[in-house]
């Protein structure tokens, strides 16, 4: 007993708050499928979650980053709306290819990470305002770009956004009795790359802990001699290049460019964040925590959905409830934390 | 002699450089001269009648004065949050939508589209604003005592307010007939000036009066300044922060029955959008340090009208108004740049560079 009470006392923030996450998710997906019937347990369920939110997962990862950082960016959401309304009138009305969309995407994203990067690493700038500005920019600008949301028809585009993997071991019988195998799609392969590479730069590079020292205490990471207006501005850069990429995989799974594409879709990935473990202050926090904040989030939207309560404003009112939940427990473990240091 | 005479018409004017007020009055003169010569019937003050056959005052000095209206009640609230915690509440749209909500949800009663109205207009007001303040509360709390940045604990309201709103009239969508409750948002018979700007007048005389009689204003200060020292002192910075999170339920509340009263009726997702980028960028051309501290609550007031001057003014060269948040943000980074210490050190001292240069002619 007392070196389980140990083991819990020596444990560290990171991993508490990523060890909540988990079992907060696994509860819930044992919770759905013991009270919502079979549907949760087709693998596929869990594979359209997978497909509804890579461009989610991806946005959520470049969040984490900077508020690992002590940042932190509200403009991804308005950023992939941008992007997908651009790629959109690219490939409709110029008749680009899709490569080059790619590019823009990439680019659009580059542009806001180091502009705002600039203005918060150098210019010391509180970074929510820098991207709330850049937030309603990204928005006002999508509008400016086109009006009218409108579907894109691109031979190559939809090639590429039907193509389906599928994956190997996982698949149901359907109602004809045939066997069909469960799918992803090109994002989730993104998504997952991007969630593993985040995850070793941050784990095992020079890079990756100074980010986290810069989080923590940017004094005393100043003192060990880290070039902390590089690093901050670099979790930015790194953010909006995110950021671009999302809104591109975002594209490719609705193929349409609206201005009312992913709105508050930057309030789900901060929300994904948080119950992923990281924590506002800055310096803790872990992708595979941000993954797992991602897919509880979502599982909780399809609970809400299949459960019949289907009226917009209940999915609004349950990610509030939950962001709430996560934000106090984060002050409790903090309020901890002191404790312990006295 | 003359010397002595230009070095202190410079100082005077270096002095009103340097008040604060001065950078909403400068913005105010940029919009007015560039409408002044792009269009000067911008200025038109027409009397007319509306359909009521009551005498109105209309053009767009009176749209200003009327749309600014609820962005100044708004600033004041968002001032005294902003010098008290350092940091902004971005729930505000959402909070006019509960407040909103709330008070036609009062006046209905149970039907929808009633007759006539199931409570007395005060009633539904009240309590609209203690609904708001709770909102307030809440908000308040999760930055006073469980110590989490302002804009992120504001977050949570700002994801739930609008389905909140919804759900208060089980998302139908009231529409109130009787007149006397659009005179709110609109014209009193007889008075040709539009009301909101009356109420925005009440809300002023009230946060003068409670400046200049009570310790909110330098508490709030104080606490902003340095929390830790106010705390020796024997201030609660905690209970200062709550406060003001109320007050702004208070504003909000206000805001909301002026926003519902225009349309006699509610559109959720719609009502209020963007204001709280309007609010903060209020205060920010108030001259107003974001990060907290000291404030000036006419500065913030009349960087409020200054807002609805540029958006009115964008309005009348036909941008669309969901492209309008593109402009106000450019805006907005221009402002924040320029009050930031680098940028200022980097201004003041080519000023005093110009100055020298000037000093040397004048030797020479």
């Amino acid at each position: 007993m007392n070196r389980i009470k140990d083991k819990f006392k020596n444990i560290t923030d990171t991993n508490l708050l990523l060890l909540i996450t988990v079992v907060v998710f696994f509860a819930m997906y044992i919770g759905a499928i013991l009270f919502q019937g079979k549907g949760f347990l087709k693998p596929q369920t869990f594979f359209n979650i997978l497909n509804a939110n890579a461009s989610l997962i991806i946005l959520a990862c470049g969040l984490s980053l900077v508020m690992i950082t002590g940042g932190i960016d509200i403009s991804v959401g308005g950023v992939t709306a941008l992007v997908s309304m651009c790629c959109a009138v690219y490939l409709d009305y110029k008749g680009g290819n899709v490569f080059v969309s790619m590019l823009i995407a990439l680019a659009i994203g580059l542009a806001f990470g180091i502009v705002q990067g600039f203005l918060v690493a150098y210019l010391d700038i509180q970074p929510f305002i820098v991207t709330l500005a850049g937030m309603f920019f990204a928005r006002g600008m999508t509008t400016i770009v086109n009006t009218n949301p409108f579907n894109v028809a691109n031979e190559n585009f939809v090639a590429l956004k039907e193509t389906r993997i599928t994956v190997p071991g996982f698949g149901s019988v359907n109602k004809l009795g045939n066997y069909v195998p469960a799918y992803i799609e090109i994002g989730v392969v993104v998504a997952l790359l991007t969630v593993i590479i985040l995850f070793c730069v941050l784990r095992w590079t020079k890079l990756g802990r100074s980010f986290y020292a810069v989080g923590g205490n940017s004094q005393s990471a100043l003192m060990l001699g880290i070039n902390v207006k590089r690093t901050k501005f670099l979790s930015h850069l790194i953010c909006g290049l995110l950021a671009g990429i999302g809104g591109f995989v975002y594209f490719l799974h609705v193929g349409s460019g609206s201005a009312s594409h992913a709105s508050g879709m930057e309030m789900n990935a901060i929300a994904s964040s948080i119950i992923g473990g990281t924590m506002l202050t800055g310096g803790v926090g872990n992708i595979i925590g941000t993954f797992f904040g991602v897919l509880s989030l979502s599982t909780i939207q399809n609970i809400v959905s299949s459960a019949g309560l289907d009226q917009a404003w209940w999915t609004g009112i349950t990610i509030a409830a939950m962001l709430c939940l996560f934000l106090v427990i984060q002050s409790v473990v903090m309020a901890r934390k002191q404790k312990t240091e006295k | 002699m003359q010397n002595k005479e230009m070095k202190s018409l410079s100082e005077s004017v270096m002095k009103l450089f340097r008040k604060q007020i001065f950078i909403p009055i400068a913005a105010l003169l940029v919009l007015a001269v560039f409408n002044l010569i792009t269009d000067p019937s911008f200025f038109k003050i027409t009397l007319g009648y509306n359909s009521v056959g009551d005498p109105v005052l209309s053009g767009y000095l009176m749209t200003i004065l009327d749309y600014g209206s609820e962005l100044a009640i708004l600033a004041i609230g968002m001032t005294l949050v902003t010098a008290a915690t350092g940091g902004q509440d971005i729930s505000v749209g959402a909070g006019i939508a509960i407040a909103g909500s709330v008070v036609l949800r009062v006046l209905c009663g149970t039907d929808s589209r009633p007759e006539t109205l199931q409570a007395p207009i005060i009633v539904a007001f009240l309590i609209s604003c203690v609904v708001a303040m709770l909102f307030g509360a809440f908000n308040g709390a999760l930055v006073a005592y469980f110590k989490i940045q302002p804009m992120v604990a504001t977050l949570i309201l700002f994801t739930a307010g609008r389905s909140i709103a919804a759900w208060i009239n089980n998302n139908e969508l009231p529409i109130i007939s009787d007149p006397t409750f659009s005179y709110f948002g609109g014209f009193i018979p007889g008075i040709p000036v539009p009301t909101p700007f009356f109420i925005a007048v009440a809300c002023m005389v009230i946060i003068a009066l409670v400046l200049k009689f009570t310790t909110l204003g330098l508490y709030t200060q104080s606490v902003g300044i340095n929390e830790s020292s106010s705390r020796l002192n024997g201030l609660n910075p905690a209970f200062i922060k709550f406060i003001t999170f109320v007050i702004l339920g208070l504003c909000v509340a206000v805001a909301g029955l002026i926003k519902v009263s225009r349309l006699s009726s509610i559109n959720y997702s719609v009502i209020a959008k963007d204001i709280e980028m309007d609010a903060i960028l209020a205060v920010a051309l108030g001259g107003n340090a974001l990060s907290g501290g000291k404030f000036n609550m006419t500065a913030s007031i009349l960087g409020a009208y200054v807002i609805q001057f540029l958006t009115t003014t964008l309005y009348k060269f036909n941008v669309q108004s969901d492209a309008l948040s593109a402009y106000k943000a450019v805006v907005v980074i221009v402002l924040v740049v320029l009050s930031t210490p680098v940028v200022r050190e980097f201004l003041s001292g080519l000023g005093k560079k110009i100055k020298a240069m000037i000093h040397v002619k004048e030797v020479g």
